[in-house]
């Protein structure tokens, strides 16, 4: 395992304890580190540098210069940045004026979109909602059975008139799906989308026009925690492809550090909604900026570092 | 083409100048970093790197281009053998797929039948992932594609280990070439789950008479980033990986994290997936891949 940010930090800080004043050396010395510990973490390099940036700045400002403890100051503008990213504007679902509310799910191949319109469709059931789950992922082999097991298990219709592998055009299913939800009364409409890459046009079109015909409330851009450098591009073409309202980070019951939330939060400003926490029907939770900043830059070690600094 | 520097620059244009100034070393990092090589091994790689150029005493962009692709490639070993261990004496060769949720192990299965097929040898495919939604209908679907059988539980949530064995039971009744076995998706922190597959294997190996099975495939996204090393470690003690496939190359994301995996685990990449159709699987190129990491 890599050492973390902490006991790099804790040696750093060793040199700073009793100086008082921070020099601009020990500022960049610190910087260093929190880059490293940044990088370890998969924050995506221009995210890294702009962040550091911007902590490196403030930690030069008068506000550490004349604090009691400048070290201390340090790390806490660092955490401080970190859920400002994290957290600008966490927000909750946003329903129609006018039912059904639409949500929409896109995302690279494998994220957990499937799997979170079953999370989605029970949740919002026990809020006494009537869900319906269409199936719009008419490419992966048997992508609309298992919307329709995870449908069945949530309890909610599923809306599943083609039978997919490569059988069915998804814009028009999505287009009905809004039609069907009408007559049988379904306030929301969750529509599960085929699985793409940021740079397949054609897909990423298909995924706009599957927009385009339902006028969705929410589009969530689900998103792996475990990925790396590669968050920024695949953010950015999911923005510009089918300019997503919210971001969903799945699979945060794993060890990864998740550098992917600050990285598209960051480069994109969508607020991060949810967080995917499991496999099971109900692991599924608003996401914690604070308590991800800690899980990036291992803050449960760094903060007791602050109260022993 | 697009461009995967940051600065929108590209290392080779980069290179290209007449000068090596800090900025220069500077952007040979960033591009180790953007393919998720990661932060320690890039660091080393621009050190050696730099070290040798002192000694050389060369300031020509182009040589130290060369020597890059190198170390890389050096790095990568291009001398691995990276061939599937499907021709061992006895049959059948049993070749079981493993890796975190959603990297691409059934899709691989799937590929990977194809082409053993179109080799002409019978193959035989096990549905050992009893538990996600459809997995079952989703690796028999592959096998009618490329037309092969499943062998798969009666019901969802059956014993995983059980569907294992009569997979490779009935390859060894066959005289089967190949029994392909596709696992649930796990995230390697979940010890119950490790610990499943770990029986998994054994329980595999039981009609094959004592012998290991001849393969453990471990299949890692391309997007991964830091945390493929973790998943390699912890699959490789519980199951004792032979190969990885490196999946969903036809992204953008670089795969880089495979350059310290397979250092870590001593055991090659051998095929890479290029997209979600049968024939989007190739071997694993140790030359294509640097020069990729470079672009
Ligand atoms: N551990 C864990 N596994 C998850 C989570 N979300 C999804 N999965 C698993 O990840 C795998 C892929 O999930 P899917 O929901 O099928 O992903 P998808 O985005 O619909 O995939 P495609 O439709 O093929 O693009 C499955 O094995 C899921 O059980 C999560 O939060 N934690
Ligand atoms: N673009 C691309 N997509 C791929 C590749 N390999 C698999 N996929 C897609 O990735 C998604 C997940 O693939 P699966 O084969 O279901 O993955 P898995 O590891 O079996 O998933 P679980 O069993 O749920 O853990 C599907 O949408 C596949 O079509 C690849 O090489 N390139
Ligand atoms: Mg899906
Ligand atoms: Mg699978």
């Amino acid at each position: 395992m890599f050492t973390s940010l902490s006991d790099r930090l804790s040696a750093t800080f060793k040199n700073l304890r009793g100086k008082g004043r921070l020099s601009e050396a020990d500022v960049d010395a610190t910087i260093r580190e929190i880059r490293r510990a940044l990088l370890d973490a998969d924050v995506a390099l221009p995210v890294v540098r702009a962040f550091t940036g911007a902590v490196r700045e403030r930690a030069l400002s008068d506000e550490v210069s004349q604090a009691l403890n400048p070290s201390q100051q340090v790390v806490k503008i660092v955490n401080d940045e970190l859920v400002g990213i994290l957290g600008g504007q966490t927000r909750r679902i946003q329903f129609a004026k006018r039912p059904p509310t639409v949500i929409m799910l896109a995302g690279l191949q494998g994220a957990g979109k499937t799997t979170l319109a079953g999370k989605l469709a029970h949740w919002l059931t026990s809020e006494g909602h009537r869900p319906m789950l269409v199936a719009c992922d008419l490419q992966r082999p048997n992508a609309v059975n298992q919307l329709q097991i995870v449908g069945e298990r949530a309890g909610a219709f599923v809306y599943a008139p083609e039978p997919g592998n490569g059988v069915g055009d998804p814009v028009k299913v999505a287009r009905d799906a809004i039609e069907v939800a009408k007559t049988k009364l379904h306030d929301i409409v969750i529509v599960d989308t085929a699985g793409r890459l940021g740079i397949d046009e054609e897909l990423m079109r298909q995924a706009a026009d599957i927009r385009a015909a339902v006028n969705p409330d929410e589009v969530l851009f689900v998103i792996d925690a475990m990925i790396g450098q590669d968050a920024v591009t695949t953010a950015q073409a999911f923005n510009e492809g089918v300019d997503f309202t919210g971001v969903v980070l799945s699979k945060l019951d794993g060890d990864a550090r998740g550098g992917a939330a600050l990285s598209v939060a960051s480069v994109t400003g969508k607020p991060i909604m949810f967080a995917s926490t499991g496999e099971g029907l109900t692991d599924f939770e608003t996401f914690h900026p604070d308590r991800m900043a800690s899980r990036i830059l291992d803050m449960g070690d760094v903060l007791t570092l602050i109260e022993q600094a | 083409a697009k461009s995967n520097s940051t600065l929108g620059r590209g290392l080779l244009s980069l290179l290209s100048q007449d000068t090596l100034d800090e900025a220069t070393w500077e952007e040979i990092e960033d591009t180790l970093l953007l393919a998720d090589i990661g932060a320690g091994p890039s660091a080393e790689l621009v050190d050696r790197l730099r070290e040798r150029v002192r000694v050389l005493g060369t300031r020509d962009p182009g040589t130290v281009q060369a020597l890059l692709r190198e170390e890389l490639l050096a790095l990568v070993d291009p001398q691995m053998d990276r061939a599937l261990n499907v021709d061992g004496e006895q049959k059948p060769a049993v070749i079981l797929v493993v890796g975190v949720n959603g990297a691409g192990k059934t899709t691989t299965v799937g590929k990977i039948a194809r082409v053993l097929v179109a080799e002409h040898r019978s193959v035989l495919l096990g549905a050992a992932d009893t538990f996600r939604a459809a997995a079952a209908e989703q690796l028999a679907t592959w096998g009618s594609r490329v037309g092969v059988e499943t062998e798969r539980a009666e019901q969802e949530g059956a014993d995983p280990a059980s569907v294992a064995y009569r997979a490779v039971e009935r390859g060894v009744q066959e005289g089967t070439d190949v029994v392909l076995v596709d696992t649930a998706g796990r995230l390697q922190n979940k010890v119950g789950l490790m610990d499943q597959l770990g029986k998994v294997k054994r329980v595999a190996e039981k009609p094959l008479g004592g012998r290991p099975v001849d393969e453990v495939l471990l299949v890692l996204d391309a997007t991964t980033g830091q945390n493929g090393m973790q998943q390699a470690r912890v699959f490789a003690e519980a199951v004792n990986i032979s190969g990885i496939v490196l999946t969903k190359l036809d992204g953008t994301a670089k795969g880089g994290i495979v350059v310290a995996v397979q250092r870590e685990l001593g055991v090659p990449v051998k095929l890479v997936g290029l997209g979600e159709g049968a024939d989007d699987l190739a071997p694993f190129d140790p030359e294509e891949f640097v020069d990729a990491l470079l672009r």
